[in-house]
């Protein structure tokens, strides 16, 4: 019976999600849609038709888990390679929604170093492969005249104080509760020890009571750049992505502060059950080559997660004066104050600090 | 008298000798036939599609094997505990033997997110110990608390034989801020955690407000449209429905841009000086954003239904009303507003089950009181993966709407109600 419940509900939700399942194609890749597909099209899908011959329909989401869910759970499999963050790969894999991959396909490096030694650490998993570290920071709009010095540090985002007005953050307790801690005076490398305990989370929630009436929340990455340019927020934390796009492509002069970056990344991942299987592996182990991840980086400046591919980083597409490596979260200069997201700690508690945020946000 | 008995009376035939009576029903019959075969696809489409999704949703709240289909042994062993006394190692073995499968089939962190959900902090207990469970030796009991101390906690054990249960009131309780445990029965949730039943109380509050909002801004729109001369009410109309068919998300967008702090209202009020430039008001991303999106997208709903009723109220009863005596407002109260009540009911349900329902709106606009039930719904199904508890908040939801039909009912009659 419940298997076949689950099904039921699964067919249902899939035909929700998916509207697109007719459509023909060699290849489905899913991503996070904006500046950022635009950026794997150009320096993935296309050398990868143009080398096989085959069509990519390249479709959006907003990230999470349960479209995949609901595909594998129902049979139905529409998706062959989906963009996820690290949180969701563990959590899909460990749940037996995904493709096993094979690192040993994966090309080795120009210089013979192999896939294994040559991808960052940490950037392998049994299911998924990682092309980018991205990364939250705050930012705000430099054009807009301001009674204040420039903001240095995440505890001058929490300083209302120095830096009146408005702030945006994410509508979640992920990022928002670290970079509390951060600017309460946490080291990076504590901040994951401190929220595990009840102490640390009533700090967290005790630093960002002292914004609370300040804060507009915000829920899609297209919003922070929207809320800084409209002036609705003096700061906004946001995805370092948007705001290089927003500020090289779109000619709006926002700065972003690096001190206290939380970085993370994605990585391609195959549902389990696909219909286009090779293509899929074909294509991750095409795209995250050292060449093709350099490329992307000349589109957007998340970081490449190979080694072999950071020397080769070159110049922004559109404007040749803008060297890209010096703007991606790993740069040195940037990477001086840096915290990984702790999958493994957000998997665990999510739920429950969720529910904490929500009764907090509501009080 | 004897003469007026009558012989009985030999039934009537049609021209093929068959009695009409007969003959009738067959027409009767075959009419029926036709009629119902007209329905059945669309009544099939309306069970597969929705009814029985609905129905294998709602179950879901109450019923959820994910632990016991991936962990069976241990299942096994759980139902035989009392869930008070020391864990034994038959559980423990039992434990290392299913870690061991659900590691293999890769299913693990279905279980250990079932139990995480008891339990906040239990997943990566059960990933990181099934990644060791190959090299655990007996006695289990011994190596399992060694490979990571938490085991030892009775706890975990009292989560993982409350998930171990595949029929649960668990998500209902959880779906009132409660919690169902092993030894208490239900208990109140932490208070820093109770959250949904607030929520509910909100989503209740905000429909109504609405609700109200609505009635009072499309009554006198559709008693304009009902009586005005047809050229000027077809133009009305046109402007009542221009936004009905216009996207639900151009509309939520287009009141940010009017309502946000550097928007169209703030800087007239600016300009006017009704406010100064530093202290501007905030009629967005909160309650009162919400509430002002979610009228304007509603109101169609209560315009038309109360215009149809009032188009049919003949304007002579006013007229009489006038005649006998009555002046305007009494006329009003007494003779107009009592007809338009089929209207109102209809366009007041309408609306309130629509608001209570509603999450896009309180999404874009809602802020941090602003959200409504139905986004944690939301959460629950696309990004915590939690349907159990979706589905549980989802028939409450549901149960509260019933409930309200039914007192709708019973106070002004659903025979009563016109939607045109």
């Amino acid at each position: 019976m419940s298997g076949l419940t689950k099904k039921i509900i699964a067919i249902a939700g899939a035909s929700a999600f998916v509207s697109s399942a007719a459509i023909a194609a060699d290849l489905t890749v899913v991503s996070w849609g904006g500046a950022y597909t635009k950026s794997q099209v150009e320096a993935y899908h296309k050398p990868w038709m143009a080398k096989t011959g085959k069509a990519i329909v390249s479709e959006d989401y907003g990230g999470g888990i349960a479209e995949i869910k609901a595909q594998v759970e129902s049979g139905n499999v529409t998706w062959d390679v989906v963009d996820v963050e690290l949180s969701d790969a563990i959590r899909a894999c460990d749940e037996g929604l995904l493709e096993p991959i094979d690192h040993s396909i994966l090309p080795p490096a120009p210089d013979g170093t192999p896939a294994t030694e040559d991808f960052l650490p940490g950037t392998l998993h049994d299911c998924a492969v990682a092309n980018i570290v991205w990364s939250s920071v705050y930012a705000y709009d430099s054009s807009k005249t301001r009674n204040w010095n420039k903001p240095t540090t995440m505890a001058d985002f929490f300083n209302t104080k120095a830096f009146p007005g408005k702030r945006g953050m994410r509508k979640s307790p992920k990022v928002t509760m670290e970079f509390a801690l951060i600017a309460d005076g946490v080291p990076v490398s504590e901040v994951y020890n401190v929220l595990g305990t009840e102490e640390g989370v009533a700090r967290a929630f005790a630093k960002l009571d002292t914004i609370k009436d300040d804060v507009v929340w915000w829920e899609a990455g297209a919003q922070p750049p929207q809320l800084l340019a409209d002036g609705e927020v003096v700061f906004s934390t946001a995805w370092n992505g948007r705001v290089f796009n927003a500020k090289n492509a779109e000619g709006q002069s926002f700065e972003m502060v690096w001190d206290g970056q939380i970085y993370d990344l994605d990585l391609w991942v195959i549902p389990k059950g696909s219909k286009n299987k090779e293509a899929a592996l074909d294509f991750v182990a095409f795209s995250t080559a050292t060449e093709q991840l350099a490329a992307q980086a000349s589109w957007i400046s998340y970081g490449p997660a190979r080694a072999s591919s950071e020397a080769r980083i070159g110049t922004f597409h559109s404007d040749d004066s803008i060297n890209m490596a010096d703007h991606m979260p790993t740069a040195a200069a940037n990477f001086k104050n840096a915290l990984q997201n702790d999958f493994e700690f957000w998997a665990d508690n999510a739920d429950q600090l969720n529910e904490r945020f929500n009764a907090w946000l509501s009080s | 008298m004897a003469d007026s008995q009558t012989a009985p009376l030999e039934p009537i035939t049609a021209a093929d000798g068959t009695p009409l009576k007969k003959k009738l029903a067959q027409a009767l019959f075959r009419s029926r036939v036709r009629a119902v075969s007209l329905v059945v696809p669309l009544f099939a489409f309306v069970m597969a599609s929705f009814v029985i999704p609905i129905i294998a949703l709602m179950w879901q709240g109450v019923y959820n094997d994910r632990f016991s289909s991936h962990m069976p042994n241990l299942t096994e062993q759980l139902t035989m505990w009392d869930g008070l006394t020391e864990p034994n190692e038959k559980m423990f073995e039992a434990l290392v033997a299913d870690l061991k499968t659900a590691r293999a089939d890769r299913t693990i962190g279905r279980a250990a997110t079932r139990v995480n959900q008891e339990s906040p902090g239990t997943r990566s207990l059960f990933t990181s110990t099934a990644r060791k469970a190959k090299k655990l030796k007996p006695p289990f009991k011994e190596s399992v608390i060694k490979a990571n101390k938490k085991w030892g906690n009775i706890e975990v054990w009292q989560a993982m034989k409350i998930t171990s249960q595949d029929l649960t009131p668990g998500f209902y309780a959880t779906a009132l801020d409660g919690r169902y445990t092993v030894d208490q029965g239900f208990v109140r949730q932490d208070e820093n955690r109770q959250i949904y039943v607030k929520l509910f109380w909100r989503t209740m509050l905000i429909s109504a407000t609405v609700m109200g909002l609505c009635l009072l801004l499309g009554y006198p729109v559709a008693y304009l449209l009902a009586t005005l001369p047809l050229r000027t009410s077809n133009l009305l109309m046109i402007m009542v429905l221009l936004p009905f068919w216009t996207s639900l998300l151009v509309r939520t967008t287009a009141w940010i841009a009017i309502l946000q702090s550097q928007g169209v209202i703030n800087d007239l009020m600016v300009f006017v000086g009704i406010t100064a430039d530093d202290a501007r008001f905030s009629l967005i991303y909160n309650m009162t954003g919400t509430i002002i999106a979610m009228t304007h997208i509603l109101l169609p709903f209560m315009i038309l239904p109360l215009y149809s009723v009032m188009k049919t109220i003949p304007p002579s009863y006013m007229r009489a009303a006038r005649s006998l005596g009555a002046t305007p407002t009494m006329a009003f109260i007494k003779v107009y507003m009592p007809q338009t009540i089929p209207g109102i009911g209809a366009g007041g349900l309408l609306v309130f089950i629509l608001a209570i329902g509603y999450y896009i709106t309180p999404a874009l606009v809602g802020g941090q009181d602003g959200q409504l039930i139905s986004n944690m719904i939301a959460y629950h199904m696309q990004k915590s993966l939690n349907w159990s508890l979706a589905a549980a908040l989802g028939g409450i939801l549901l149960a509260g709407v019933l409930v309200l039909y039914w007192a709708y009912d019973k106070v002004i009659g659903i025979d009563n109600m016109k939607l045109g």
